[in-house]
């Protein structure tokens, strides 16, 4: 009922172009940050804060990377895990070798160089596609298991192969407390979600959605390839990277290589499958999905046990969590093949015509 | 639409002068492997012109328009743009140079809405950077509004204001052939290549078809390129026909001039035995 457009009327184009059009979700969304910033550090524990909403937004900024890539430019990638080790790598070594260096400069940095790695593994894309593309990306991930793993200069020669980052302070704020870092996680989240929004309804994401689409006509209409295709490739990878330096800095806080596995990889991807490709919204929602829903599980399951009777034993609440949890993906992928963000848009637009069907 | 065909080809309807050639196609010869698509096919295409290509299925019009806007490169043979040849180049290239086309088998961005498609043909026109479309500061910001302005301009021109927001994979075959045609007009081109814009069409749709093909001559003077299997249609809108068969030209000449080419009448109806 209160979810109408009606009497907004948009008398300039500038009105057309706005990120929310309609005015209730402008103010949901927004009402939405302002209760993350405020409302949640008072709710929340520190338990939910370093098991869930760090992890959470870290992972949904990443999804978001990879998201840019294999949604909206139609390039599958499987190196996701590898763009982030580097940028965590990448800003761990800016903040080790170079005096002074600011922290948040530090992880842009990291950021920078997981795009130029993008970039260059986004080469093949030029050539080949698809599940191809996929293992040419996979190359990454094996190619950064092993440097971080062997080659001791990124690590600073750490004898145990493990780095960790003593303190971090951004413009004079030391981020020690986990509603700090979460503070932190979230500013980063919020204004890279705005970037990747601008990008996505400008020229260049349009030139990304062409190529996924239909490349030959793009082409033809004058859109380069080249450009297009590696210029999603080095933002989507600077997103990743800086989840990566996030990731590394603010959540692990010392980490070692297998933090970045190929695990990590899989993980965004299917984010970004059960979320919705080609939507900012959906990372958000598949990064929901993957990290909390298991952690979800885990505690309600037992409770659903107590209820009935009996005590399931830590093994059988993680056997039953991978069982309830593969198959709630199964489900997911049959009833709305274009993940949680097309059914919440079509929520949304029932809601629109509620109480009528029509 | 009728008296088209009955005007000499210096003078068409509607006051409109035809100008120097602007493209010149000479002893063009396109093979793949040992499959002779092309052979020795020379014709030229005049400013403000309605040139249509024509002939039987696996004639080689479509690989002709593929050799125009750069997809194809031809083995022999020389193309003059504006009276400079032409090297090879590719078809963002040949985009830049003023060269739009539809497809024959709509290749519209699926996933995006109908304004979206239209202002990726304002693309090439698009001057701000990665970075400051990520900030949407003032001058990306301001050119997305512009740019908007045409694409309503050509929404207007083409009557699909209705279906400006809807997803092009949703829309019914005939729209989508308008979405197609208004992407590319989107360009603004100099030359606007048209693949079969009638194919798989009803009567009424075809009129409205052949009504803005004429507009966009009349008001944008734009030189078009036409394939198309409706005879009828194609005899009332072209200034000048060329028709090919089996990779080689047959005929060549206004719509009466080809009407009567025996060459042309043989290749469609069969020779006499």
């Amino acid at each position: 009922m209160i979810y109408r457009e009606n009497g907004q009327f948009k008398t300039s184009y500038l009105a057309d172009q706005q990120i929310f059009t309609i005015a209730q979700d402008k103010w949901f969304v927004l009402g939405l940050i302002a209760f993350a910033a405020i409302g949640v550090p008072f709710l929340a524990d520190e338990y939910l804060f370093r098991a869930v909403l760090i992890p959470f937004l870290v992972l949904a900024l990443a999804a978001l990377g990879v998201n840019l890539l294999v949604g909206y430019c139609g390039q599958i990638t499987l190196g996701a895990g590898a763009f982030m080790a580097i940028g965590a790598y990448a800003a761990y070594n800016f903040m080790v070798r170079v005096d002074g260096m600011p922290l948040v400069l530090a992880m842009l940095l990291g950021g920078v160089a997981a795009a130029g790695f993008g970039i260059l593994f986004g080469i093949p894309s030029l050539r080949v596609r698809g599940l191809y593309l996929a293992v040419a990306t996979l190359a990454a991930q094996f190619l950064c298991d092993w440097a971080f793993l062997r080659i001791g200069w990124f690590t600073n020669n750490s004898a145990s192969g493990s780095v960790s980052v003593a303190k971090l302070e951004a413009f004079g704020w030391v981020i020690n407390t986990p509603v700090e870092k979460y503070l932190f996680c979230l500013i980063f989240v919020v204004v890279f979600a705005l970037l990747a929004k601008n990008m996505t309804r400008a020229s260049i994401g349009r030139q990304w959605m062409a190529i996924r689409d239909m490349d030959v006509a793009a082409e033809v209409i004058g859109i380069r390839p080249m450009y297009a295709k590696l210029s999603a490739f080095a933002v989507s990878s600077f997103f990743i990277g800086v989840a990566g330096a996030l990731w590394g800095f603010v959540h692990l806080g010392s980490w070692e290589p297998a933090a970045f596995s190929v695990d990590r990889s899989f993980q965004l991807l299917f984010m970004v499958i059960i979320g919705g490709m080609g939507s900012i919204m959906g990372s958000f929602f598949g990064a929901a999905f993957i990290v909390i829903l298991p952690i979800f599980l885990n505690q309600f399951l037992p409770f659903l046990g107590g209820l009935v009777g009996v005590t399931v034993s830590t093994a059988g609440i993680s056997h039953a969590e991978f069982i309830i949890f593969g198959s709630l993906i199964i489900f997911f992928l049959i009833v709305e093949p274009h993940g949680l963000a097309r059914l919440w848009s079509i929520a949304k637009q029932k809601l629109r015509l509620w109480p009528f069907p029509h | 639409m009728t008296n088209a065909s009955n005007a000499a080809p210096a003078a068409a309807q509607g006051g409109r002068k035809f100008g120097d050639v602007i493209l010149d196609l000479q002893n063009i010869s396109l093979r793949f492997g040992g499959v002779k698509a092309l052979t020795d096919i020379s014709f030229n295409i005049r400013e403000h012109e309605v040139r249509a290509i024509i002939g039987p299925n696996g004639a080689g019009k479509s690989s002709m328009l593929n050799v125009i806007n750069g997809v194809y490169h031809p083995q022999e043979g020389k193309i003059m743009f504006r009276g400079q040849e032409r090297k090879k180049m590719e078809p963002h290239m040949a985009a830049k140079q003023g060269i739009a086309r539809t497809f024959q088998n709509i290749a519209l961005f699926k996933g995006m809405s109908v304004l979206d498609n239209i202002m990726t043909g304002r693309n090439l026109r698009m001057k701000c950077n990665l970075f400051q479309q990520a900030l949407w500061i003032g001058a990306a910001r301001n050119e997305e509004i512009a740019h908007r302005e045409k694409v309503e301009e050509i929404v207007d021109f083409l009557e699909i204001q209705h279906i400006r927001k809807t997803a092009v994979g949703a829309l019914p075959y005939g729209l989508q052939k308008r979405v197609d045609l208004g992407r590319a007009l989107a360009m603004e081109p100099e030359i606007l290549l048209l693949d079969e814009p009638m194919a798989g069409m009803n009567v009424e749709e075809k009129q409205d078809m052949c009504r803005f093909i004429l507009d966009i001559s009349d008001q944008f003077g734009t030189t078009i390129v036409l394939i198309e299997h409706d005879m009828g249609v194609v005899m009332d809108i072209s200034d000048r026909v060329v028709v090919l068969d089996y990779g080689k030209k047959i005929g060549d000449g206004t719509p009466d001039e080809v009407r009567n080419n025996q060459d042309v009448i043989n290749a469609y109806l069969g020779s006499g035995h």
